[in-house]
């Protein structure tokens, strides 16, 4: 298992471009971010020509890591050895937080300048670049001291960007945020502690090898596993997510729930892929809660009365579908057909997902900004008057709902064969239950929108572009879907 | 020579009209009509280049891997082709309909995106080279059909809107399974392959039969067979034109056209007898056209009687596919294409019936004959084909059921045929007196419930001339039924190729 982080296994030094593409990825959303709050941009220009520098080191890197399969940097600071690596996963969750980050800064310029921005505003721009900076280097960190400062740095930006609204409940909903995320932090500190002590070594290439199932092991993947499921927002730890998201802008919830909650996923697993990989019960546990959440989650959504805890409350449903996959990439006896093809299934659904939520949020922060409502009832006549929100939000509802063509339901059929081969009917009958919940909130949405009996309302225009970026993330995740062989090939390609 | 730019552009065509049309702004009404229009006229010359290549023995492949093993394919073959040609005719026909039903309504622009993109996803299903590609074109169907049927935004509107995905969805998620379970069976299996699923017999008989079940009763859904056929009456407060082209044509089709693809090519004919599905299917069919029939009889507004003719008449199509036999096999796919044109047909006219002169209820059509005798003659010559008289198309299924049902010695299936033809005649022949025979507004007596004066002649020009048109081709397809490229030409076709490797 631990080959396919790209943990183990030789391969070639690094190209001279390499290394500055790298720097570029992890260090410039921070520089940008800062210059942004010095200068705050206006326009959506000057924000494309610095997402286009990032985004360029990324394409640099994409083409390296295809050559190589895994690229790996090591440095030596006063005896201990940092170790930096990225292979077809990391790839492509560094791609996807980039091209994402880049979505989320363009739609920003156009949503302060219309809704009227508070003082702090000009601060969203240092910690999106934060938050951004820390999610690269969660994907290519090794050690798990790098690790923690990246979901550190990553945690108390987003509190912080949570924060930046001002409004009442926002605060004491960021205020919960940090206490949690705080709590998630010392377990997992914890955690690192009781490795230290035991083994002596921080790095996970090291530690897998040293690593042997015992009552340490068991209580470190624990206590870490706690800490990361309460910032991942698993269920049952997922009742802060969305009064989180209901007062927070949309930028910064569209970045939070597409990537932020990912990040701490993609830590446990890569983790307990090291410390718990015999372990039968423990990913069961978490493949039951993963039932739960979907059924949980999707009856939250279905009886939300606001437009945004239906889509924060979608999420815990999504979190619950990769859950669920834990036994098919964890544990003893498991067939290699069946664990390479939940293996692909998950991140599929993983990055299908991220797109398509960013996309939803910004969808309906549109048709929130559009309507000054933030009801479901205050969508009647939408479908007239805002047609293209009602669009972004359908498409990505389709990724959601795991329909043809999309991300979704190609990830979603990964998993179900995965599942039939080695025969977790549970499991089949949570995403096909899914399914058919997610399609019940989500008409439940339409059918406020279809209504033609609504009141005149005023409709605030929006910013030209703002409709548009949304609809490119739900149309990625189409793409994603129909040619889900790219970055599978990636996928596979870090195996070497 | 392979033209994988042949079922590309077809799809293509409709694709792009649902863009352009959804881009457009919702005012610009000529330049929506002549996209819609020409991506129709396109999609027929299209098609028609298939018939010509695939007559002179030429592939129309095009494929791309989707992940692993999976590939997406469209491939023009026969039976394809043919439910292609049925479908983008009638949305020729539907949307210059449309244009003439929907003028000077609100919401235009969705509308006529969405019928695009359903056409689009019908013709995705002809095409479909593989259960994969298949499923992706079915749900999308499902999707793009929701806001046509909700169209009004009334509460009885969305209503039915969400009894329709309650069906079509549950069934979307119980096909989703029968098809990921057959998947890991199997692998990826191409409707082209020359080999059935025969191997599998012997080792995996109970679970082979439980697949068939699933992916049948997925598509037993959308083809409306009792007791699955609930959302399809609700499903008739949309507009005429959706009514027409989707419940009458394209979603109903799409259910039939999949059981056929399940067993022709994917089982084979063989494998299915065999596993002993194909006589549960025929006692199904059958149970669906006499309810079909009797619940149609019941039914005092003209809508819902054809809905319920509707049911009735499409699991002639399945009652076909499971008799074991060429002429049961023909039978059902000219019945694929003649119960599309007829139905189309009567649909066009009810809607025409309730925009000139407000007629919801079949006993407000007293005289009508007189007021309007070319709309009248065409839904004359619908339901006289719905009943089976000869020269009209729906006689030439109905004979070749019967013999497919002899040859199969299957007599039962005949007294089934010749009650279900009484019972159609029950029911459409009250009207048709109506029309013609009683004395009504048009007469002098009383007045029609809210009549409008749409149109120089007896109603607009763009309501009245599909609904003639297609009751023309209903008459033609019966009385050249012998040429070469009609319906029962090739259906015949489609057959022998079964039949005859």
């Amino acid at each position: 298992m631990n080959w396919r982080f790209g943990l183990t296994g030789s391969t070639f030094d690094p190209l001279m471009t390499s290394h500055w593409a790298l720097a570029a990825a992890l260090l410039l959303p921070l520089v940008f971010g800062a210059l942004a709050a010095i200068f705050p941009p206006r326009r959506m220009w000057p924000v494309a020509l610095a997402c286009a520098v990032i985004l360029t080191a990324g394409i640099f890197l994409l083409i390296d890591t295809r050559q190589a399969g895994v690229l790996r940097w090591q440095w030596e600071f006063s005896g201990i050895g940092v170790a930096l690596r990225l292979n077809g996963v990391s790839m492509l969750l560094l791609l996807l937080t980039q091209w994402l980050g880049a979505a989320a800064a363009l739609y920003t310029p156009g949503l302060l300048r219309i809704s009227d921005p508070e003082r702090f505003a000009r601060w969203l721009w240092p910690l999106m670049g934060a938050v951004i900076s820390a999610l690269s280097l969660a994907w290519v960190a090794t050690d798990l001291l790098t690790l923690y400062i990246a979901l550190e740095t990553m945690g108390l930006a987003a509190v912080a960007m949570l924060l930046l609204s001002g409004q009442a409940d926002a605060l004491l909903a960021g205020m919960r945020y940090l206490l949690l995320t705080l709590v998630g932090s010392l377990a997992y500190l914890l955690g690192v502690a009781l490795i230290l002590g035991y083994w002596g070594r921080l790095d996970l290439a090291g530690l897998a090898e040293v690593v042997e199932p015992g009552p340490v092991a068991w209580v470190a993947a624990a206590l870490m596993g706690a800490g990361l499921a309460l910032k991942a927002a698993l269920f049952p730890l997922h009742a802060w997510l969305s009064p989180v998201h209901s007062s927070a802008w949309t930028p910064v919830s569209a970045l939070h729930a597409g990537l932020v909650v990912k990040a701490s996923l993609f830590v446990l697993l890569e983790l307990w892929s090291i410390l718990l990989f015999e372990t039968f019960w423990a990913p069961r546990v978490i493949a039951w809660m993963g039932m739960l959440a979907v059924v949980w989650g999707g009856l939250i959504a279905w009886r939300a009365e606001s437009l945004k805890t239906l889509v924060a409350s979608s999420t815990v449903a999504q979190l619950g579908y990769l859950m669920v996959v834990f036994p098919l990439l964890l544990g003893p006896d498991i067939s290699p057909l069946a664990r390479a093809l939940a293996w692909d299934g998950f991140w599929l659904q993983l990055m299908g997902h991220a797109l398509a939520k960013a996309a939803m949020f910004m969808a309906a922060g549109n048709l929130i900004l559009a309507t000054g409502e933030k009801t479901l009832e205050g969508l009647a006549g939408t479908s007239r008057r805002l047609p293209l929100s009602l669009l972004v939000f359908g498409v990505a509802s389709v990724t959601l709902m795991g329909l043809p063509p999309s991300a979704g339901f190609t990830a979603k059929w990964l998993l179900l064969q995965s599942m039939v081969i080695s025969g977790q009917w549970w499991a089949v009958a949570a995403l096909l239950v899914g399914t058919l919940l997610t399609a019940a909130y989500i008409f439940r949405f339409f059918r406020y929108s279809f209504m033609e009996t609504a009141p005149r309302h005023r409709y605030q225009p929006l910013a030209p572009g703002m409709d548009v970026i949304a609809l490119g993330l739900a149309l990625a995740a189409f793409a994603l879907g129909l040619l889900a062989h790219f970055p599978l090939d990636l996928l596979h390609g870090g195996s070497a | 020579m392979n033209a994988a730019w042949l079922p590309l552009t077809a799809l293509a065509a409709s694709l792009l009209a649902a863009v352009i049309i959804f881009s457009l702004p919702e005012e610009a009404r000529r330049v929506r009509t002549s996209v819609n229009l020409t991506a129709a006229v396109i999609k027929i010359s299209l098609v028609a280049l298939m018939v010509k290549r695939i007559t002179n023995g030429d592939e129309a492949v095009f494929s791309f891997q989707v992940v692993g093993n999976i590939d997406f394919v469209l491939r023009a073959d026969a039976l394809g082709v043919m439910f292609a040609g049925l479908s983008s005719v009638l949305w020729l026909c539907t949307t210059v309909y449309a244009i003439g039903y929907l003028e000077g309504t609100a919401n235009r622009k969705r509308f006529f995106g969405f019928f695009s993109l359903c056409v689009a996803s019908t013709l995705g299903i002809a095409l479909a080279g593989n259960l994969f590609t298949f499923l992706i074109f079915y749900e999308m169907l499902t999707l793009s059909t929701y806001p046509l049927v909700v169209h009004s935004g009334t509460d009885k509107a969305l209503n039915a809107g969400r009894i329709y995905l309650r069906y079509t969805l549950t069934a979307g998620v119980v096909l989703l399974f029968g098809v990921v379970l057959l998947y890991s069976l199997t692998g990826d299996h191409s409707f082209a392959s020359e080999r059935g699923l025969g191997d599998y017999l012997d080792d995996h008989r109970v679970l082979l039969t439980l697949i068939f079940a699933l992916l049948v009763g997925g598509f037993a859904v959308k083809a409306a067979m009792v007791p699955l056929h609930g959302w399809l009456p609700r499903a008739m407060v949309a507009p005429a034109p959706v009514s027409a082209l989707l419940h009458a044509v394209a979603v109903v089709k799409a259910g039939a056209f999949g059981i056929l693809r399940i067993i022709y090519d994917l089982y084979g004919i063989e494998l299915s007898v065999e596993l002993g599905v194909t006589t549960a299917l025929a006692v199904a069919s059958c149970i669906t056209i006499i309810y079909g029939s009797m619940r149609a009889i019941a039914q005092q507004e003209l809508k819902p009687r054809l809905a319920f003719s509707t049911i009735s008449q499409v699991s002639y199509v399945i009652l076909g596919v499971s008799l074991f036999g060429p002429f049961g096999t023909i039978g059902a796919l000219a019945h694929l294409l003649h119960q599309g044109l007829m139905k189309v047909t009567l649909f066009f006219c009810a809607g025409i019936y309730a925009e000139e002169l407000g007629i919801h209820r079949i006993d407000e059509m007293d005289g009508a004959g007189k007021r309007m005798p070319l709309t009248s003659l065409a839904f004359t010559i619908g339901a006289f084909g719905m009943i089976g008289l000869p020269p009209v198309a729906g006689f030439i299924t109905k004979w070749y059921l019967g013999i497919g049902a002899i040859q199969a010695d299957m007599y039962w299936v005949v007294a089934v045929l010749v009650a279900s033809s009484t019972l159609n005649a029950i029911y459409f022949l009250p009207i048709v007196h109506r029309l013609w025979f009683r004395v009504g507004p048009a007469h002098g007596h009383g007045h029609w419930p809210d009549e409008q004066r749409l149109g120089r002649l007896e109603t607009h020009g763009w309501l009245l001339w599909p609904a003639v048109f297609t009751a023309a081709i209903s008459l033609a397809a019966g009385l050249f039924a012998g040429l070469p490229f009609s319906p029962l030409d090739w259906a015949t076709r489609v057959a022998v190729g079964e039949y005859l490797p």
